[in-house]
């Protein structure tokens, strides 16, 4: 009940100003731009979303800070958090309404993308099976971005600190997946250590998804992300709201 | 139904709060007073459970902040300082929020939202959002957030700052109205509302209560209590009446201002018929006396100030 008070006052306040509005266009603009002009899909031949998904680590690295970004700092700024702590609903059950709402807002952002499937189907004849499994990776990376953002915006008063450390921070987990992270380090550091980092990136296991295998590894890691920056938000909630 | 033992809070090294302790029964208006800093609003987020104390419980309707904070923040209505709330919300949303948030539903849910409405008159403005309402508004409707569910205790923290005169004197008549079946503790700058208000005043300085009584007894505590302020119809004659008084063993001293005399007791004790006599055996006529009550303002002077210089001391 608690959370699901928490999480409704939440989302409707995404919608209560433009926030909501100016991100979901961006979002929009931005995944159509990055899919037709610098993915290629038409040159590609190919009917599949390859090129629209595989920018999704880096449109999230930037978008997702902004939606995660006011869910503590605002409260803290405005003294609001000292009501909600004081209403009859546990830090965790706030913490998790709150999470919902930010990713439940993410999720419409992504589920207003569906024209592109459309035109894919229009176009060919792509692997839905593939197209959906790719939805849900891309849904749990947001989630992971979201619940990292959830936990650094506890840290600060500020939105715009906020942002800037979630997003540098969200920096570090995608690189290391990416090529060019890995072939800086391919050259001295032990396989082990290559390995170990590749693990950690959200990119690894998103790509692993996007080929169309949800493989559970891949879904606990996720799960596992989004529960430990959970859990380390209702710790840095209770530890900074004295002040 | 409130009861505080040895409640402490520390800040890094300066101590907030410094062992405080006492209960509020049902049916008890307590006037929390203090200079600013004093910890007043840290002791009320501790009982409200949004601290955790350093030393020491608090207990509300028998159940501990610490171990179920959840009971407790059911039971009581909070007014945090500054009356926070959701700008982009209106009152009635941010009270619908607060109503689902505590469990109400249905019937009751609408009965309790529009009491709390109609208690802080907010009929005009529950669709504005609360952003743009005057102070005087987002005061009441941090209040009606506080009534919502008719708790058993109710924690207002300067109730009614930024209000004006008229507004306050609703708020008066609000708190007062709910005061026989409930617990209340405000805080506030205004010794008048003290007066008025409370049956009760504790007075903290420097994290530590430094007078606890009923507002009767604590201006009986000060210098003015029980002196004697007369007018004289001829201020010429004031040198015979301080004659006539000077030497009797009841009086601490006389001063003269503008025109008035007081002639201060020795301990406070009565002594209306003693200038009462002395009038008439001088035949000095008086246009006007009073006897003093004494003042809060004073005392809350006298006893905050006393504390604040033993800080070197204790530190």
């Amino acid at each position: 009940m608690g959370i699901w008070a928490i999480f409704k006052r939440e989302l409707a306040s995404y919608f209560a100003t433009p926030l909501a509005y100016i991100f979901i266009v961006i979002f929009l603009v931005l995944s159509a731009t990055f899919t037709f002009f610098m993915g290629g899909f038409f040159d590609r031949g190919q009917a599949d979303l390859q090129a629209f998904f595989s920018f999704h680590p880096w449109l999230y690295l930037f978008l997702t800070p902004a939606v995660a970004m006011r869910l503590w700092a605002e409260e803290r700024k405005s003294g609001t958090l000292e009501l909600l702590l004081t209403l009859p609903v546990s830090v965790t059950a706030t913490v998790l309404g709150k999470f919902l709402a930010a990713w439940v807002f993410t999720g419409i952002a992504l589920a207003l993308t569906f024209p592109i499937w459309i035109t894919v189907n229009y176009l060919g004849n792509p692997d839905n099976g593939v197209i959906l499994a790719s939805y849900i990776g891309s849904f749990l990376m947001a989630g992971a971005y979201l619940a990292l953002g959830s936990a650094l915006s506890a840290t600060t008063q500020n939105q715009v600190i906020a942002f800037v450390l979630t997003a540098a921070v969200g920096v570090i987990f995608v690189s290391f997946g990416a090529p060019l992270v890995q072939s800086f380090f391919s050259g001295w550091a032990p396989a082990g250590l290559l390995e170990a980092l590749r693990g950690f990136s959200f990119l690894t296991h998103f790509q692993d998804i996007t080929r169309g295998v949800i493989d559970l590894r891949d879904i606990v890691f996720f799960a596992s992300v989004i529960a430990a920056f959970l859990w380390a938000t209702v710790l840095l909630v209770d530890l900074k709201k004295g002040r | 139904m409130i009861r505080i033992r040895d409640l402490a809070k520390r800040f890094g090294s300066i101590l907030a709060v410094d062992g405080i302790s006492f209960t509020v029964n049902k049916g008890e208006v307590l006037g929390f007073l203090g200079p600013n800093g004093a910890g007043k609003s840290t002791t009320m987020k501790m009982i409200t459970g949004f601290l955790q104390p350093s030393a020491g419980s608090a207990e509300v309707c028998g159940f501990d902040v610490e171990r179920q904070p959840l009971e407790v923040k059911r039971r009581i209505g909070y007014l945090p300082e500054g009356a926070p709330a959701y700008g982009d919300m209106t009152p009635l949303g941010f009270l619908e929020f607060c109503a689902d948030v505590r469990r109400l539903s249905g019937a009751d849910r609408r009965a309790k939202i529009e009491a709390a409405v109609e208690k802080t008159t907010l009929q005009g403005v529950l669709y504005q959002p609360i952003d743009t309402l005057s102070k005087g508004f987002k005061r009441r409707v941090g209040l009606a957030q506080a009534l919502l569910h008719d708790p058993e205790v109710l924690i207002l923290d300067e109730p009614t700052d930024g209000l004006d005169p008229n507004q306050k004197h609703e708020v008066r008549n609000l708190i007062q109205g709910m005061a026989q079946d409930k617990a209340i503790i405000i805080s506030t700058h205004i010794l008048e509302e003290v007066e008025a208000l409370c049956s009760r005043a504790v007075v903290i300085a420097s994290g530590r209560i430094v007078a606890d009584g009923t507002p009767a007894a604590l201006e009986a505590r000060s210098r003015l209590h029980n002196a004697v302020t007369l007018r004289l119809k001829n201020p010429a004659e004031a040198p015979a009446l301080r004659a006539a008084l000077s030497g009797r063993p009841e009086i601490d001293s006389i001063e003269e201002e503008d025109g008035q005399m007081t002639v201060f007791s020795l301990g406070g004790q009565p002594i209306l018929g003693l200038v009462d006599t002395a009038l008439r055996d001088t035949g000095i006529a008086a246009g006007e006396i009073r006897v003093e009550r004494g003042r809060l303002d004073e005392v809350f002077r006298t006893v905050t100030l006393a504390s604040s210089t033993d800080i070197p001391a204790r530190s």
